[in-house]
């Protein structure tokens, strides 16, 4: 019913736009990765050099790892909170649903640098929760061990990442036909039974796209780590963030940036598949 | 995001609230997790000792008063508005012609293209923000508010586009259909027929759009010159030391952000009326 005119006029202008401001500017990326710096400039040099440091250098492996491992725990940290939330919404709360929905988004509207400066405030060694202990006389000195670690990275990452998981699985929990979850409880199955065998299986798609979401995007994270994270909690995307500024290695930090991109489209595309053959037929 | 109920779901919570008080216990712990960090930066933007240190006590207004002579402050938040204003104009403008073409036209690159518009929403903000820088340096353009408009105005198009497609999925083909039969031209009928039906996601994308923009931090990072945004500008502080200053304006922003969100939610549901 569309006229061609109509379509070529809808489709060229955000298609040209795309080409050039983000197709062109993913593509120098991945075009500087392969160049090397020489004399502090950039030689537009065809080669695998920055590749093969980065194979060959421990250290960046080493973060890398760190990275997934901290990225994997907030994940892990995020689901633990945000599905029981989402399944409690869902079949327990009744009348208070669409309010108790509402608490879970607002946070969502506050800034990320305004959480993470919060949870600094609170972690610091003289910070609230340090008041807090010594208050109540459970501690004379300042416990230190808890801003500037991992631990601080995971904590801030989780707290920032939970509303997010809880959004899709509710979504998810939301769409699961009730007469199901009747049927498998008047046929004799106990509440966990119904859980297990009917209501689990159904969110799963819910539970995929939320995990991968919180996964790559604490992956790539640079700020947590420079807000809370100290020398301990360094992750992937700072080493890049440095390459980028005092080192001055573009090619080099192209190069991580081009692996943590080859990460991120390959997980997004496994977690398609597998959600596509769980989804409720 | 909004779960209309099914008549499944009013049944069942109607007929039975189950209750489990574990499950109940936990999920208020949750959200106690989720406020305790907004609730201390509350509290202790108006404690006369500054951020630590518990209980607080002498509560004064000192760091509101503080902050509003900060020129500083003023000025990024002024930028940031003046950035997130013009984001929902670019994004808006290019993200509606992309739902169209997404929702009827078919041309040759378009999975690759759905995929690429979405990328600055999936992919960590740094590789989008360095991407562009890349793209900046190499263009010869100077770093400063417009780089981070047109870097905000492009990863944006991404909600834009998904959320208006996710309107014009709804909306009634039929109208512009009968519309155009009726000897009304393609452009008389975008304007009086399919414009108007996508009002509420328009409303919608632009409000999100704008609060994101207000927020971005990862892509302004590498993009900013030497005028800052407003995140840009409390990084800039944090990096010098905790001031109790950055809990009143987040104290503040917190307000602004619920308002935004009951006007959001006044709106919703009004509208929800009208279409029972």
């Amino acid at each position: 019913m569309y006229s061609r005119a109509y379509k070529s006029f809808v489709s060229l202008p955000p298609l040209v736009w795309v080409g050039l401001f983000l197709l062109l500017p993913y593509t120098l990326m991945l075009a500087h990765s392969f160049w090397v710096v020489r004399d502090g400039f950039i030689v537009h040099e065809w080669n695998l050099q920055n590749y093969r440091t980065l194979a060959t250098n421990p250290v960046y492996v080493q973060v890398l790892l760190r990275s997934m491992r901290i990225a994997a725990s907030v994940t892990l940290c995020s689901l633990l909170l945000g599905y029981p939330l989402a399944y409690y919404l869902s079949f327990y709360a009744g009348a208070r649903k669409e309010i108790l929905y509402q608490l879970v988004i607002v946070p969502l509207w506050i800034s990320y640098l305004v959480r993470g400066y919060a949870w600094k405030t609170i972690l610091g060694s003289d910070g609230v929760l340090n008041g807090f202990l010594q208050y109540l006389h459970l501690t004379n000195a300042p416990v230190g061990f808890l801003l500037y670690s991992p631990f601080a990275v995971i904590l801030m990452l989780t707290h920032i990442y939970t509303p997010f998981v809880f959004l899709p699985i509710y979504a998810a929990l939301e769409h699961i036909p009730r007469p199901l979850v009747e049927a498998s409880q008047d046929l004799g199955a106990s509440p966990f039974k119904t859980f297990l065998r009917v209501i689990l299986p159904l969110s799963l798609p819910g539970l995929l796209a939320g995990a991968t979401f919180a996964f790559v995007l604490s992956l790539g994270d640079f700020l947590a780590p420079l807000l809370v994270g100290g020398a301990s909690g360094t992750m992937i995307a700072n080493i890049v963030q440095s390459l980028f500024g005092a080192a001055y290695d573009w090619p080099l930090g192209a190069a991580i940036s081009v692996c943590i991109l080859l990460i991120t489209v390959t997980l997004l595309f496994f977690t398609e598949r597998l959600a596509k053959r769980w989804a409720f037929r | 995001m909004s779960a209309t109920p099914t008549t499944a779901t009013m049944r069942s919570s109607a007929s039975a609230t189950r209750r489990a008080p574990l499950l109940a216990a936990y999920a208020w712990l949750v959200f106690a997790f989720i406020y305790l960090p907004i609730i201390v930066l509350i509290v202790y933007s108006f404690n006369r000792d500054g951020v630590g240190g518990f209980p607080p006590h002498h509560l004064t207004l000192d760091w509101y008063r503080q902050l509003f002579g900060d020129g500083a402050i003023w000025t990024s938040v002024l930028n940031s508005l003046i950035v997130a204003a013009c984001s929902v104009a670019l994004s808006l403008t290019l993200g509606l012609p992309a739902a169209l073409a997404l929702d009827r036209a078919n041309f040759p690159g378009k999975s690759l293209f759905r995929r690429l518009v979405l990328l600055p929403l999936i992919l960590p903000g740094i590789i989008t923000g360095l991407s562009l820088l890349m793209f900046a340096v190499c263009a010869g353009a100077h770093l400063s508010l417009l780089t981070v408009f047109l870097g905000h105005g492009t990863a944006l198009i991404s909600v834009a586009t998904t959320e208006l497609f996710a309107g014009l999925q709804k909306m009634d083909r039929a109208q512009e259909e009968a519309s155009l039969d009726l000897g009304a031209t393609p452009l008389q009928t975008f304007w009086r027929v399919t414009l108007p039906n996508l009002k509420l996601s328009l409303i919608a994308a632009g409000l999100l759009i704008f609060t994101l923009s207000m927020d971005e931090i990862a892509v302004t990072f590498f993009l900013i010159g030497r005028d800052n945004t407003l995140p840009l500008e409390i990084w800039g502080r944090l990096r010098r030391g905790i001031t109790p200053e950055i809990n009143a304006i987040s104290t503040l922003i917190f307000a602004a952000s619920v308002i935004l969100i009951v006007i959001w939610f006044q709106l919703r549901t009004r509208a929800q009326r009208k279409a029972l």
